[in-house]
């Protein structure tokens, strides 16, 4: 189960219009309470590192962008619990390229942007043995900055 | 000991700790060390040959270990590693419709382009500057294309002398604003093109903003400020510029502002005086050339979208419409081109109306003009006045001024002496330029007499005075 605040939805929705044709890209950073929940604190956009003419159909968030992330987290005495791109035109589904670069326990949040406008949105967990994608529950609290 | 930082989605295997300590002198041996303690996490780390995964990245104090020696990278004792997964992923597969694979099927049985080309071309977003002769086929064999975005720049509304060259517009859109007109038409076309106007005249404030937001750039422009401009603010944004260019019966096309390509202040590093060059509006053009070097254009266009084509860098296309022939010149990119060499000297947009000669000198002395109106005054009046007609005899088949000297420019100096110096002098041609040319000659010549320029030329008493006149 992953949280996520209106707000921190509204980021990810808006990110994926802003960016149309092309994919966005984001990190999720929160904490992850006793009974496994993911809590987020921080929906962050990441510029999408891809070449230009690559970016309509993929994403990549360069390591050093990675690590800064990594280190903003900490030093908030939380963690990257996830990341959001958008499927342009495309269901909110991963692709096998999306399960071949992901890993376990964290949460791919995929918004659908549909000519021009965000649509389904979705998150998804990476099973242990890297075998598959299983959707995973959002909830959307109000209480939860 | 060296600590390691393991990210959120490992520490399944290391009992939720976020650190691990370990010994090892190198990277390897770390790693090593982490996999004999953590087995759970190897198969996260390493593909099945044993190579570490490609987006997993390890980081020494900060530092990315593929900048160092990778594995072998030393560690000193107290280091610090931490693993960093590159995040990638995409949308993968196939994002045409099945309407788009209909529309688009004989691109999607080239194999140069084929689904992943057409994709390219939906994501493109390509803007095209003026909506006129060059403008015409570019955005509409580009809109039938499928290039996703096309930005239209243009300030200008339909005139009925447009209609034959710019076959966007209709003879029902003569007044709409060019860029609507246009749009409509795009539509029409495809209506799965994001069509974004900017009915605005593209200016050194608003270039930058205006020309980022897009892939390439198509330079449909029919004057030299906004082509300087447009070259510039292409070089300065890394973005492709293709070129084109039509006047009379001949045109240009190149590709300016590619890496590695020049751009075309190296072949033309600062414009003709004003006046020399005149424009289409002056000079004419046969209507069917801008339809062949705007459709070279939207060619070039598509490939620079597609990839892998041999583009129009490095070379300039010049075609001759009257004898029909086609030549190639090879341009080199200008190492001490002022904008895009070694060193440039204009790091900025500059003022180009300025820079083009268009803005008044101070130091020169001004041109007394007359409006059609006041002048038609003068006649009733009884005023005597000589009108001088500077256009060349084919023009003055298209309308004659009843009562004019005829004096095409080249002759003017030469045939000064027939001029009355005492009564006024009003100089005619089409649009009012041409004839302040023939002032200037004039007066440098030492002519003594008062030498007016009827503002807007003849058009401009043909729409104002004696509204039988056709306008041209």
């Amino acid at each position: 189960m992953l949280i996520l605040t209106p707000e921190q939805e509204k980021i990810v929705r808006t990110d994926g219009e802003k960016a149309y044709p092309n994919e966005c890209c984001g990190v999720l950073i929160g904490e992850i309470d006793n009974a496994g929940i993911k809590i987020t604190k921080h929906a962050q956009a990441i510029i999408n590192a891809r070449e230009g003419s690559e970016q309509y159909n993929r994403f990549l968030i360069t390591p050093e962008d990675m690590l800064r992330a990594e280190k903003t987290a900490r030093s908030m005495k939380l963690d990257v619990i996830g990341f959001y791109h958008s499927h342009p035109d495309h269901p909110a589904a991963p692709s096998d390229y999306d399960k071949e670069h992901a890993l376990p326990f964290y949460s791919y949040i995929i918004v659908a942007v549909k000519q021009g406008k965000a649509e389904e949105l979705t998150s998804w967990e990476l099973t242990a043995n890297r075998a598959d994608f299983v959707p995973e529950n959002i909830s959307t609290k109000e209480d939860q900055k | 000991m060296i600590k390691v930082l393991i990210p959120y989605a490992l520490r399944f295997a290391t009992e939720r700790n976020a650190e691990v300590e370990v010994s090892g002198s190198t990277v390897r041996e770390i790693i090593n060390s982490l996999v004999n303690a953590h087995p759970d996490i190897k198969a996260h780390l390493f593909a099945d040959n044993d190579t570490l995964r490609d987006f997993i990245n390890l980081f020494v104090d900060g530092k990315n270990v593929n900048s160092l020696q990778g594995l072998d990278t030393p560690v000193a004792d107290n280091g610090e590693v931490m693993i960093v997964p590159a995040i990638a992923g995409g949308s993968g597969e196939s994002t045409l419709t099945n309407d788009e694979i209909s529309r688009y099927s004989r691109h999607l049985l080239l194999p140069e382009i084929g689904v992943e080309g057409q994709q390219k071309l939906k994501a493109a977003k390509v803007l095209i500057i003026g909506t006129g002769g060059l403008g015409a086929p570019l955005a509409l064999y580009l809109s039938a294309a499928g290039v996703g975005t096309i930005g239209l720049v243009d300030f200008d509304v339909v005139d009925e002398s447009n209609l034959q060259r710019q076959i966007i517009h209709s003879t029902r859109d003569v007044g709409r604003p060019k860029v609507a007109s246009a749009k409509d038409r795009i539509k029409g076309v495809n209506p799965l093109v994001n069509v974004i106007v900017h009915n605005t005249m593209l200016t050194s404030q608003n270039a930058l903003d205006i020309i980022g937001d897009y892939d390439i750039v198509a330079d449909g422009t029919d004057n030299f400020q906004t082509r300087y401009l447009v070259n510039d603010a292409c070089v300065f944004l890394g973005k492709p510029n293709v070129y084109g260019s039509v006047f009379q019966f001949e045109g240009q096309s190149s590709v300016f502002g590619a890496k590695d390509g020049p751009c075309y202040r190296c072949l033309y590093p600062s414009p003709p005086p004003p006046g020399l060059v005149p424009s289409c509006a002056e000079g004419g053009v046969m209507g069917v050339l801008p339809g062949i070097i705007g459709t070279i254009q939207a060619a070039e266009t598509i490939k620079l979208i597609v990839g892998g084509a041999k583009p129009l860098v490095g070379r300039l296309l010049h075609f001759d419409a009257w004898r029909m022939a086609f030549r190639e010149l090879k341009l080199d990119k200008d190492e001490n081109c002022p904008v895009c060499g070694k060193n440039p000297s204009i790091r900025e947009l500059i003022d180009y109306e300025q820079f083009c000669g268009l803005k008044k000198n101070q130091d020169s002395e001004p041109i007394e003009t007359i409006t059609a109106i006041d002048l038609k005054q003068r006649l009733d009046k009884g005023d005597k006045i000589q009108f001088i007609d500077i256009r060349e005899p084919h023009e003055r088949a298209i309308v004659k001024f009843p009562n004019a000297k005829i004096m095409p420019l080249g002759q003017l100096v030469r045939r000064m002496d027939e001029l009355d110096t005492s009564i006024d002098s009003v100089f005619l041609c089409k649009i009012g330029q041409r004839s302040i040319l023939g002032i200037r000659a004039l007066r440098e010549a030492g002519y003594k007499g008062r030498l007016l320029n009827l503002q807007d030329g003849l058009n401009a008493w043909a729409r104002n005075v004696d509204t039988s006149m056709p306008v041209y």
